[in-house]
């Protein structure tokens, strides 16, 4: 589970001065559930996942993962959690076999049971015709069966998902929402974010709303749609973000 | 601390850098072939230039002389140098390389040597230009031995003995054996190579695992996993380091087998009596390599700190080159005629090493000043490397936009 308390980050800015990035974002996200973090570009998504995903550290406020707080214990936060977004590039000159491995062994897993692992994930992800092939030499959808089995093999509670599907094309996009839902249906809590309507209305039952940083509307499909009395997603967005895109221009 | 998660980074780096080929060519190619195409290749390029120079008939012009038939022939009988007539613009042929040389006779020349007047003969050649000063060098030769002719007839017409022009003699002799009188020309330059070998080793490394990394975006990747940034920076580190040390150490093997060559060939040269003898053995090998080893420790950590800032590979370069001027600098200002190591000196880093290395190779081994050198750079490579694992933990450098 995800418990998120109070989560800030602020960066300061030579020109801008002080910036929130995230300013007090509090949410929490269950087992068996997909959460969908939904923004416009620069409204504050990747940097809350990346704090989630312990990579920043929050500047106040804290969540607890799987009963681990992010603040205290980040290591124990990034064992239980799975972190892929497009940003999370691989190693070029190691095969997918290798590359995996790497990530099981950082994971603390025995060599004993990577190999099991691998042998799962790579069978059930059918990439076992290019498992001693270099990532460099990888076709997208072939990286992105890789990122994802390396996001895997550790068997992670929580799976962090920033933006996967962006730049790719349709048939590498479908794979991974294929596995969003997977690891959903396999009891995991999964987290996601997105731009994307579409997606959003097809994969999450949580949807949070997120803009200059703050966490404006959250509930499921139809809460929203109650809530704002309009059945379009997208209308529904620009109904909550409006005001604080016009309040940012204005500042 | 884990030993484990340290190791299976390093392993992993290594992996990749061993399929790298630029790392490859960095750590391995260049400084096994820098000593050889240095010291054999440039030695025979130069004996093969000096050859061709000396082979050569220059052409050189007489101007003035009509009055002095006697040294004007002279000259023309003269082996090997071709008298061409002599033009207005003798100068501009000088320069031009047309000529290689001009000697001028003053007029009245041989009438005034046997008033015993005295006069002066000038050469003209081009300065630095090698084939024009072997011109020049001949002429000179000649007019030498002429004057010393007509000293000698002086002497004899007035009965006076040689030796009252020469009391005594003067005779300089070198005690120094021959592996100490070549360390302390060449050990300069060996130091040198070392520490830029060492920095170079480094570079591309300490680049390809921090810029690089954040330029291909597994920055993000890596640091999404468990293991603590404190292990990733030493198992990152670690493998800076063993491309700066392996660098080192090809670099004094290369140079140990080239220098030993070298020194055959030079010594059959010139005979095999004086000369070239650059004796580096075992001891002076491991010695070098012992002090290589803090300041390839001191570089593998600044460079991956500095590199660690950029964004991308291109960046860190741009602020990685500069970084070698720093090293350079020192490493020169040991190879400076009259540079010795003293304890003030044995403080600075780089320059301590450069120095150290050429009394080592002189097989001077000052024990305390050694200490002091290892000490020291010791620290300076520990704060180094404190510093790369605190930036290492600070989210402004790793995501710096």
């Amino acid at each position: 589970m995800i418990d998120a308390r109070n989560l800030s980050k602020h960066f300061t800015d030579k020109k801008r001065g002080q910036i929130r990035a995230v300013d007090n974002v509090s949410f929490i996200c269950k087992p068996g559930q997909i959460y969908g973090l939904l923004g416009a570009n620069g409204a504050g998504k990747t940097t809350a996942l990346r704090m989630l995903a312990t990579i920043l550290e929050p500047t106040h406020g804290t969540a607890l993962i799987c009963g681990h707080d992010m603040v205290e214990a980040p290591e124990k936060v990034r064992a239980n959690v799975g972190f892929l977004s497009t940003a999370t590039a691989l190693y070029r000159r190691l095969t997918a076999q290798e590359l995996v491995e790497y990530f099981g062994r950082l994971n603390g897993l025995s060599e004993a049971t990577i190999k099991k692992r691998i042998d799962d994930i790579f069978t059930r992800l059918d990439m076992n015709s290019f498992r001693d092939r270099r990532c460099e030499k990888l076709s997208t959808g072939m990286q992105q069966k890789t990122s994802i089995a390396r996001t895997l093999v550790h068997d992670p509670p929580v799976m962090i998902f920033d933006e996967p599907t962006l730049g790719l094309d349709i048939m590498t996009s479908r794979t991974i929402t294929a596995f969003i839902r997977e690891c959903r249906d396999n009891g995991k809590t999964v987290i996601f974010s997105t731009h994307i309507m579409s997606e959003v209305e097809k994969l999450c039952d949580t949807i949070g709303i997120i803009q200059s940083g703050k966490l404006l509307a959250e509930g499921s499909l139809p809460q929203l749609r109650d809530q704002y009395s309009e059945n379009d997603l997208e209308e529904i967005f620009v109904k909550v973000v409006t005001p604080h895109f016009t309040a940012a221009g204005a500042n | 601390m884990s030993a484990r998660n340290i190791g299976i980074v390093y392993r992993k780096e290594l992996t990749e850098a061993l399929r790298d080929r630029r790392t490859l060519i960095s750590t391995i190619l260049v400084p096994l072939l820098a000593f050889p195409i240095m010291g054999i290749g440039f030695t025979t390029v130069a004996v093969i230039m000096i050859g061709k120079a000396k082979e050569e008939i220059p052409k050189v012009m007489i101007l003035g002389g009509e009055d002095s038939p006697g040294i004007v022939e002279g000259l023309k009988k003269l082996d090997k140098i071709d008298i061409v007539p002599p033009t207005a613009n003798w100068k501009d042929q000088v320069v031009n390389k047309d000529i290689r040389a001009a000697v001028e006779i003053p007029p009245g020349f041989q009438a005034d040597i046997g008033h015993e007047k005295s006069d002066t003969v000038s050469i003209y050649d081009y300065e630095g230009e090698m084939k024009s000063e072997f011109a020049a060098e001949k002429i000179n030769k000649y007019l030498n031995d002429y004057r010393d002719s007509v000293v000698k007839q002086r002497l004899t017409t007035r009965n006076i003995p040689e030796t009252v022009l020469k009391p005594f003699e003067v005779k300089q002799q070198n005690v120094a054996p021959p592996e100490k009188v070549s360390g302390a020309a060449f050990g300069g330059i060996i130091g040198y190579m070392v520490i830029l070998l060492c920095m170079t080793g480094a570079m591309y490394p300490a680049i390809d695992l921090t810029a690089g990394e954040k330029e291909r975006g597994t920055m993000e990747t890596i640091l999404s996993s468990p293991i603590s940034r404190m292990h990733l920076v030493l198992g990152k580190f670690l493998l800076i380091l063993t491309a700066a040390l392996g660098t080192a150490a090809i670099s004094v093997l290369s140079m140990g087998i080239s220098f030993t060559m070298l020194g055959h060939y030079a010594g059959k040269a010139v005979g095999g009596a004086s000369g070239f003898i650059l004796s580096l053995g075992p001891k002076p090998i491991l010695s070098i390599f012992l002090m290589a080893l803090p300041i390839a420790v001191l570089f593998s950590a600044t460079l991956m700190t500095i590199a660690l800032f950029a964004k991308t590979y291109k960046e860190a370069q741009s602020y990685l080159t500069p970084m070698t001027f720093v090293a350079v600098i020192p490493a020169i200002a040991a190879m400076l005629p009259g540079a010795e190591l003293t304890p003030k000196l044995a403080l600075i880093p780089i320059l301590n090493t450069s120095l150290v290395c050429k009394e080592i190779i002189s097989g001077t081994y000052h024990w305390n000043l050694i200490a002091i050198i290892f000490g020291s750079t010791c620290l300076y490579a520990a704060a180094a490397l404190f510093l790369a694992i605190k930036m290492f933990q600070r989210e402004s450098v790793l995501f710096r936009s």
